[in-house]
């Protein structure tokens, strides 16, 4: 089996079939993360080169761990935004990496819409790790894994989506991937932090975080960029937490068995209440882990396509 | 030399339309009749099912010179003119330097001159560099052939300074032209702001920052008497606030642009940079209000905003690529296509391409009465041709037209009396 696409742009363009096609695959791989040796040769002489435009420990480590378990070669590739001379395309710089061979380009852009320029300009196939505000589909296929790994079935499942959805890649992703699935998702925020007629999308918007988390099985926190603050999106981190700030005692109006999950880095006391982040219902660390695996089916699966 | 043009469908918005000849002579016309005789050593243009109209006056173009060259120069921005009609063009002071100087102005009119195509009419700057403090030497400018002042992509944020320059320009009679843009409601944005936006996951540009700057102006034209033009609007909320100044009494006139009647938010789809422009391409309820707009006359003047870039800017992805699109060679057949849809009469179309725009800037062009300077455009008005950038007289190609097939062509482009523009072969 493989995606019968060359690129992975978005959880959008994306057909229920060919999510639950990633998850199943990611399976498979996550049998192998536990193993003694972490190592298959799925992609032994293939080439895996994650062009990142913008820092990311977390998910360049991820997509690097997974394509090296998956025995391919594994080039880093990070342009600092000054050495990018002005006017020099970013079409232009994967050219050159394409050049080299690349069977596959792993591309996290400030711009959305950087990843899919890229694909129609590339032979590789392109996975898109983050595109500004617009997805980052990979994230969304983890946390689907991770909500499917704990029993959780999509359909029906209440998903509340906290924080700032507008300035949000992430949320994005899981609002697509989630309405498809068949759960509601609510956001959760201020209006501030809405983008413009996101209920069209099929989500419900709540600004009372209370209403919001009522009976939910799953609670997505989103970072606060702190930053934000001077732009006018909030008055300040105190009232920010306290309006929308996830705390146990908040936790108790979700469903009992409910799951918190962050993308991270966590703003520890901002968005997360520490007891919150550390406790039993965090599968924080597990979205972690199994990022790994998930890509490595991603990649695995992208490979067939190129074949 | 003298021209006669023979048997075409003369239109004069407002004064003629019937199967007439025009005669030019020392550039220019010298009458307007039937069995006019051929000139002793003249030429004669037979212009048989061909439509005979005043040279189009676009307000509204950039030419990039000086400082920008390499994405257009008066002379090719001239040559794009009078292929797309143009004969009298009117360029944003948005050079490197500003055009906020009489040096400038003149360096301006000077190629202008030496390229011998279109009128190339500078529009000065509202304050110094566009920076929106303090106001430019506007006598100066005037003095030495600036026809209205403007600080376009940079519009004047501080009310003040605004009033300022609109009060100052009445002493001169000069029109305050505003690209209506708040600049802290953009904020970043490279699109029209709505659910597209939201899905695409790009800064939007609500509505409301355009809507707000044309109540503000509308309010300081009112107050200051000055005469004001708006500059591409693209809203429904502008048309109506335009609508109800003019029901007022208020002076002022709105331009529309081909690509705000022609297309919607939805071309931005696929990250397409030739989607992207200022103002944003807007919804399909905002463009059938820039239609009604222009059929009951609320929007006088159709405007280019002829913005060359170069191929390897809009090569950027979405976010960097700049904004605009080049608009001279394809802004006839696109108002044509108004006069198809049934939205304008034809004169109507003409006339928002001539002496609705001259009359905005209190320009002496736009007419093909006796006496008017020979500025005259002879249209194919069904000739089929499909838009292929890479024959556009402009040194840049960015256009979100590239492969439409459209109707109505330029087949001869006359400025001052001589003939600029020829296409096909020409009868003898």
């Amino acid at each position: 089996m493989s995606l019968k696409r060359k690129d992975l742009l978005s959880l959008a363009s994306l057909s229920v079939d060919e999510i639950m096609l990633v998850l199943e695959t990611a399976d498979s791989f996550k049998e192998v993360t536990g193993r003694e040796i972490k190592k298959v040769p799925a992609l032994r002489g293939k080439t895996v080169v994650n062009l990142f435009f913008e820092p990311s420990t977390r998910t360049r480590t991820s997509f690097e761990l997974a394509a090296k378990r998956l025995s391919a070669d594994v080039i880093n590739f990070s342009p600092s935004s000054s050495s990018v001379v002005k006017g020099e395309t970013l079409l232009d710089t994967a050219r050159n990496i394409e050049a080299m061979q690349a069977d596959i380009i792993v591309l996290r852009h400030s711009s959305a819409g950087a990843a899919e320029t890229l694909a129609h300009g590339v032979k590789s196939s392109v996975i898109n790790a983050g595109d500004g505000w617009h997805e980052h589909p990979t994230q969304a296929l983890l946390d689907l894994y991770t909500i499917r790994q704990r029993g959780m079935n999509f359909n029906g499942l209440r998903v509340a989506i906290v924080g700032d959805v507008s300035h949000s890649r992430v949320a994005r992703s899981n609002i697509y991937a989630l309405i498809k699935l068949g759960a509601e998702v609510r956001l959760v925020g201020p209006p501030t932090m809405m983008p413009s007629r996101v209920e069209k999308l099929g989500p419900k918007v709540y600004y009372n975080m209370d209403e919001g988390l009522r009976d939910v099985h799953v609670i997505m926190m989103l970072r606060l960029q702190l930053e934000r603050q001077g732009r006018a999106q909030f008055p300040t981190i105190r009232e920010y937490s306290r309006l929308y700030g996830l705390t146990a005692e908040r936790m108790r109006l979700a469903d009992a068995g409910a799951i918190v999950m962050h993308p991270g880095p966590i703003n520890r006391g901002v968005e997360i209440a520490p007891d919150v982040a550390d406790s039993l219902s965090s599968v924080i660390l597990d979205q972690v882990a199994n990022g790994v695996a998930v890509r490595m089916g991603i990649l695995y699966l992208m490979s067939g396509a190129n074949s | 030399m003298s021209i006669l043009i023979k048997g075409g469908r003369v239109i004069d918005p407002g004064k003629f339309d019937g199967i007439a000849d025009v005669l030019i002579e020392n550039g220019q016309i010298v009458a307007l009749g039937s069995n006019l005789s051929a000139p002793v050593g003249g030429r004669t243009i037979h212009a048989t099912g061909k439509l005979v109209v005043p040279g189009f006056v676009d307000v509204h173009v950039h030419f990039r010179e000086p400082g920008f060259e390499y994405k257009e120069t008066i002379q090719s921005g001239s040559a794009a003119a009078v292929a797309g009609g143009f004969t009298t063009v009117c360029c944003m002071p948005n050079t490197n330097p500003v055009n906020d100087n009489q040096a400038v102005t003149e360096f301006i009119l000077e190629r202008s001159r030496l390229a011998g195509l279109a009128n190339v009419l500078p529009i000065g700057a509202i304050t110094k560099g566009s920076e929106g403090k303090e106001l430019a030497e506007i006598g100066d400018l005037r003095r030495s052939g600036c026809v209205a002042i403007s600080d376009d992509g940079k519009p004047v944020m501080n009310s003040l300074v605004m009033r300022r320059a609109m009060e100052y320009a009445v002493a001169f009679d000069l029109t305050v032209v505003d690209h209506c843009e708040d600049l802290h409601l953009a904020e970043g944005g490279c699109m029209n702001e709505g659910l597209i936006s939201t899905e695409l996951g790009l800064p939007g540009i609500p509505s409301a920052a355009e809507d707000v700057m044309v109540a503000r102006n509308l309010s300081l034209s009112e107050l200051t008497g000055a005469r004001l033009h708006l500059a591409h609007i693209s809203t429904a909320g502008s048309v109506r606030m335009v609508r109800e100044a003019k029901a007022r009494g208020i002076r002022v006139t709105a331009e529309a642009c081909p690509h705000h009647f022609t297309l919607t938010e939805e071309l931005v789809r696929g990250y397409n940079t030739h989607a992207k422009m200022n103002p944003p391409l807007r919804t399909w309820a905002d463009v059938q209000a820039i239609k009604e707009g222009l059929r009951d006359d609320t929007i006088d003047v159709i405007a280019t905003d002829h913005a060359p870039h170069a191929t390897q800017e809009k090569q950027q992805d979405f976010t960097e690529a700049p904004f605009g699109i080049v608009g001279l060679e394809t802004a006839l057949p696109l108002t044509l296509g108004l006069v198809e849809e049934g939205v304008l009469s034809l004169e109507q179309a003409i006339q928002k391409l001539t002496s609705a725009p001259a009359a905005a800037f209190g320009l002496k062009k736009g007419t093909l009465t006796v006496g008017a300077d020979a500025d005259v455009v002879l249209i194919d008005p069904q000739e089929l041709w499909e838009v292929d950038p890479s024959k556009f007289r402009s040194k840049s190609r960015n256009t979100p037209f590239v492969g439409w097939k459209v109707k109505g062509r330029v087949t001869t482009t006359i400025v001052g009396g001589k003939i600029v523009f020829e296409d096909g072969p020409v009868e003898q």
